[in-house]
C-alpha cells in the first residue's frame, strides 16, 4: 500500500517535470504583410541569435511555412521552450498584377502568386497542429477584414488559445483601440515588431497563454 | 434563388440571393460547390446566414487551388455582416434558441464575389461597402 503510494507520488513528479519541458508549438497567423515574420524574427533573434525568414514590403514574402525549434524564451526568471512556426499570410484573393506594382517582372509575379496560393493552403493545413497561436494584425488596417474573423473563428472552434497582436504601433495611423473593439473577447497587445517596442508585454502575455495549455 | 440583373454601368455580372432554406440541407462540400458555381459565373452572391468557420477556410482553400487553373480567376472577396447585437446572458440565450429552431444563424448575411469584379468589401460592424472594379 505504502509502496504503491510512493510509486504514484514519484510518477506524478516525473510526469510533471517532463510535461513542463514540453516544446509548445507557437504559430504566427494573420493576413499578408501584417508583420508575422518580423515578430517571429524578433523573438528568434532575441533568444537564438538567428532569424527565421526574410521580410519585404511586397506582400506574400513568406510563401511556405518556416519554423525554428527549441526556442527557449526567458523572461523575468521564467523559461519556456517553443517551436516557433511562421506561416504564410492568409488571403481570399491573390492577383499577380498586384506584384507588378513593385516593379516585378510578369513571369516572376506569376510565379510568386502561384507559390502564395500554395502557401495559404499550407497555412490552413497547419492550423490543427498548433498549441497556441499569435494572430498578428496590422494596426493601421481595418480589423473587420473577414480573413481575421475566419482565422479567429477556426482557432476558437479548435479550442486553441489565442493572443492578438496589434502590430506597427510605431505608425501614426495605427489604432489599437479599433482592434480591441473589434475583438473584445481576446487579449490584445500593441507592439512594433520592427523596432522591438513593447516586447515585454508580449512575452508576459505569451507565458500567460502558454500556461493555459500546460 | 432570386437573381437580379444589373444592366447599366456594370456589364458582365449579376447579383444573386441565396435564401438559407437553399443551403440548410446541404453538407459542407455541397455548400461550397454551390457557392463557387455561382461565383464562377461572375455573380455577386448574397447568402442568408453564414458558413461554419471550417467551411469558410475550406472555401478559401478551394479558392486558392483554383487560382491559376481557372481562367481569369483571382480569388474571392468575402464579408459577413450580422444584424444581431445581443449581449448578456438572456440575449445570447434567445439568439441561440432562434438559431437552433431555424437550423442556422439567419440574422446574418454573407456577401461573396469574384475578385475580378469586386475590388474590396469594406466592413465596419454595422455596414458593408462594396467597391467594384471599373
Amino acid at each position: 500500500m505504502v509502496a504503491k503510494k510512493l510509486r504514484n507520488f514519484f510518477k506524478r513528479i516525473l510526469f510533471g517535470l517532463f510535461k513542463q519541458k514540453k516544446e509548445l508549438k507557437l504559430g504566427f497567423y494573420g493576413p499578408p504583410n501584417a508583420g508575422k515574420t518580423s515578430l517571429a524574427n524578433r523573438i528568434c533573434k532575441d533568444f537564438t541569435g538567428e532569424e527565421i525568414g526574410s521580410v519585404s514590403k511586397i506582400p506574400h514574402e513568406t510563401r511556405a511555412v518556416q519554423f525554428k525549434e527549441k526556442v527557449e524564451i526567458q523572461y523575468k526568471g521564467r523559461k519556456m521552450t517553443f517551436k516557433i512556426i511562421d506561416t504564410p499570410g492568409i488571403a481570399t484573393k491573390i492577383d499577380y498584377e498586384n506584384f507588378l506594382k513593385f516593379k516585378m517582372k510578369k513571369k516572376d509575379a506569376q510565379a510568386r502568386a502561384k507559390e502564395a496560393t500554395q502557401g495559404v493552403i499550407e497555412s490552413i493545413k497547419w492550423l490543427d497542429d498548433m498549441d497556441v497561436v499569435v494572430v498578428v494584425l496590422d494596426a493601421t488596417q481595418n480589423p473587420y477584414n473577414q480573413v481575421n474573423i475566419t482565422i479567429l473563428g477556426n482557432l476558437l472552434a479548435r479550442k486553441i488559445p489565442v493572443l492578438i497582436i496589434a502590430n506597427k504601433i510605431d505608425l501614426r495611423k495605427s489604432n489599437i483601440k479599433g482592434i480591441e473593439a473589434a475583438f473584445p473577447e481576446y487579449d490584445v497587445v500593441g507592439l512594433s515588431a520592427r523596432y522591438g517596442k513593447n516586447m515585454e508585454e508580449f512575452y508576459e502575455s505569451i507565458f500567460k497563454l502558454a500556461k493555459r495549455v500546460q | 434563388m432570386v437573381k437580379k440583373n444589373i444592366s447599366k454601368g456594370a456589364r458582365g455580372f449579376s447579383i444573386s440571393f441565396l435564401p438559407y432554406s437553399e443551403i440548410r440541407g446541404l453538407d459542407s462540400t455541397q455548400r461550397i460547390r454551390k457557392i463557387l458555381g455561382i461565383i464562377l459565373k461572375n455573380n455577386i452572391l448574397i447568402i442568408q446566414g453564414r458558413l461554419e468557420p471550417e467551411e469558410e477556410v475550406r472555401l478559401i482553400e478551394d479558392t486558392m487551388a483554383m487560382i491559376g487553373h481557372v481562367k481569369n480567376f483571382r480569388g474571392i472577396e468575402l464579408a459577413v455582416i450580422s444584424g444581431n447585437n445581443n449581449s448578456g446572458f438572456f440575449g445570447k440565450f434567445r439568439q441561440n434558441l432562434v438559431n437552433t429552431i431555424a437550423g442556422g444563424d439567419i440574422g446574418v448575411l454573407t456577401i461573396l464575389g469574384p475578385a475580378t469584379i469586386v475590388k474590396e468589401i469594406k466592413k465596419d460592424p454595422r455596414k458593408i461597402e462594396l467597391f467594384l472594379k471599373k
